[in-house]
């Protein structure tokens, strides 16, 4: 069976100073229907442009570079000309954001921004369209849906806005939701019901969520799979649970020491030597050899493809080949 | 036990309303009779949610907002009630560090010279031997001392905290009051910006008032621990106790929300109902009361505001703080 979502070899390009540096650079993987699969990275990693990518909308003068496959159930995503990524955008894929307030217009109501988004997929009569939008207000969890719908997002809490947001992406019953930092802005008991919302949505509905994220802690115990990205690629791929018991790039082993925990003893935190380098700079052969402590001396060099850890598990690492029999 | 460097009693911050209607207007009770104490070489964490008053605790104690009542005692002297002068010469002891460095850091003026502004304003150094004081706080917080003659854009988000911290010490102070200094670093960064924190502290003897939202990281790096809602504090002791027995309902929710990444540690999630109520609208009786989920909330709950009172190693403000939910 073809998988939901399919991409293959994404390279996403931005001109500098005469070339042109490569933000995303070869980056691959699916998403099967109902699924959840997380991409977890620092900043300037290349999450975000990746799930932009798949709406192709990736801000100029960045582009997809030609070989890149983009599949939404079979069909060539890189393929279609405005009109039809007009009929994937925020019908077949919706996506929400970090910052509910910079993508809600504040001069119209809520029942006017979730209506707009209903009737650009269905023709309805007004009250019909009120009555479907308080419908997806409810699903959501919006506390007093009657009035919120009158309500502009000035009177909103940051919460209910995030809210309000899933509600517009729902309303034309995407396939897909693609969550880019949803709860970053939120505060924890806040993020935590937006969380369960997500995850209720996506058992009630049967849609796939790509969660795009810096933090593994949201990860855990909600996503199916995770996909973790360092400096434009996609450096681990493996079952949720396995990612956390079996981590094999150091990378993912360092980010997972650097994080400090709720539970068991205070330790000194091992945090990653240097910093995240920027695209014009990325190293040659592996891109976290200068920072892994677990260094060999082909990493500078020769740049690891993706090795098979266990059914599911893939690392960009040479020490997987090492380890394996 | 010694007399604590800085005392805290009974703070009180209410800020006018402003804009069209303020005239009718009710204040916004941003802190409301907030009592700690803090000393020597002590870290206590002080954490809570948005808009519950914690900045506002942190700005008030070093008059960068006046406080409306209270007292606040630092190395014997009444800060409140300091003349400018004075006031001038304790906040040489008394330092601060922001959530993001950047902005208070002058783009034009060199990382050097923001670092030696303190030294001059406080005439900490005779001019010729600045250079040499600057490098060496340059070192000590881990950044390379020929890098004194570069602009903040050159650096990274952790490498300007790090130029933050620098400058707070060039004074050196005994006290800095930490106002979410983490929070927006990639977690590889934030674990070395808590380790450097942890480093100074044994090295200096320096006190913390450490802000966060982050009860991981509070636990990290604060022996003590005290939870605001909506202006006060609701629960204060070791650390330790807070996190591992919470009393207090609100710290028992904040706790369950905050995510670990470690799929193998079953909590049960509690997701509490709502928002945090408008610190200038707060509901009579406990303030946390229209969100709790203890089992024996009654009406008292609603009428009668809890005051913090001891049980066994903490102060808990609840009415049935002996039998935590």
């Amino acid at each position: 069976m073809t998988p939901l979502l399919e991409v293959q070899d994404l390279r996403i390009s931005f001109p500098t100073a005469g070339t042109r540096v490569s933000a995303v650079d070869g980056v691959s993987f699916t998403l099967e229907r109902g699924e959840m699969l997380a991409v977890v990275g620092e900043s300037g990693c290349g999450k975000s442009l990746t799930s932009l990518a798949l709406l192709r909308l990736i801000p100029h003068p960045g582009r997809i570079e030609p070989g890149a496959v983009i599949r939404l159930d079979g069909q060539d995503v890189m393929a279609l000309d405005e009109a039809g990524l007009r009929r994937i955008r925020g019908r077949r894929i919706g996506m929400i954001f970090q910052d509910p307030m910079t993508s809600l217009n504040p001069v119209f109501t809520v029942a006017a921004q979730i209506g707009e988004s209903i009737r650009a997929h269905r023709k309805l009569r007004r009250a019909e369209t009120r009555a479907r939008a308080l419908d997806l207000l409810r699903e959501v969890g919006l506390p007093d849906p009657e009035a919120r719908l009158d309500q502009y997002p000035h009177q909103l809490s940051g919460g209910m806005r995030q809210r309000v947001m899933i509600a517009i992406a729902l309303a034309s019953e995407p396939e897909i939701l693609v969550a880019d930092e949803p709860t970053t802005a939120l505060d924890v008991t806040v993020q935590a019901q937006i969380l369960e919302v997500l995850d209720r949505l996506r058992v009630a509905r049967g849609m796939a969520v790509l969660l795009i994220t810096h933090d593994l802690g949201i990860v855990a115990g909600r996503a199916d799979r995770v996909a973790v990205m360092y400096a434009g690629r996609l450096v681990e791929e493996a079952p949720t649970p396995e990612l956390f018991v079996h981590p094999s790039h150091p990378y993912t082993r360092g980010l997972l020491a650097s994080v400090p925990r709720l539970s068991g003893p205070v330790t000194r935190l091992t945090p990653i030597a240097g910093t995240v380098p920027l695209p014009a700079a990325w190293p040659s052969g592996c891109r976290f050899h200068p920072r892994c402590p677990e260094v060999l001396p082909r990493c500078p060099t020769d740049d690891p493809p993706a090795l098979g850890v266990g059914p599911g598990h893939q690392a960009r690492c040479w020490l997987v080949e090492g380890s394996r029999p | 036990m010694t007399l604590p460097l800085l005392e805290v009693v009974d703070l009180v911050k209410h800020y006018k309303a402003t804009g069209l209607f303020a005239r009718d207007a009710p204040p916004v009770r941003a802190v409301e009779g907030v009592s700690f104490a803090v000393s020597r070489g002590e870290t206590l964490g002080l954490v809570g949610e948005s808009g519950c008053g914690k900045t506002t605790v942190g700005r008030t104690l070093l008059r960068l907002q006046e406080a409306t009542s209270g007292s606040v005692r630092f190395e014997g002297a009444d800060l409140l009630a300091l003349d400018p002068a004075a006031l001038r010469q304790v906040r040489r002891r008394l330092q601060i560090i922001f959530q993001d460095p950047y902005s208070s850091l002058n783009p034009r003026r060199t990382i050097g010279q923001a670092v030696a502004e303190g030294l001059e304003i406080h005439r900490l150094a005779p001019p010729r031997e600045i250079p040499a004081r600057v490098a060496a706080l340059l070192e000590e917080v881990g950044l390379d001392p020929s890098h004194a003659e570069r602009y903040p854009h050159e650096f990274s988000g952790g490498q300007r905290q790090r130029i933050g911290i620098a400058r707070a010490l060039a004074v050196e102070p005994t006290f800095i009051v930490c106002d979410e200094p983490v929070s927006a670093l990639d977690v590889s960064v934030q674990a070395q910006v808590l380790n450097l924190l942890a480093d100074l502290q044994a090295r200096r003897g320096l006190s913390y008032l450490f802000i966060a939202h982050d009860l991981a990281v509070v636990r990290q790096i604060a022996r003590r621990t005290a939870v605001m809602y909506l202006g006060r504090i609701v629960e204060i002791g070791p650390t330790d106790d807070v996190l591992s027995r919470p009393r207090h309902p609100y710290t028992r929710a904040l706790l369950s929300a905050v995510p670990e990444p470690d799929p193998t540690t079953k909590r049960v999630r509690i997701v509490l109902p709502g928002d945090p109520p408008s610190p200038s609208n707060p509901p009579p009786g406990c303030p946390f009361h229209p969100r709790c989920f203890h089992p024996l909330k009654d009406a008292r709950c609603s009428v009668e505001r809890p005051l913090l009172r001891t049980i066994g190693p903490v102060e808990v403000a609840c009415h049935y703080a002996e039998t935590p939910p």
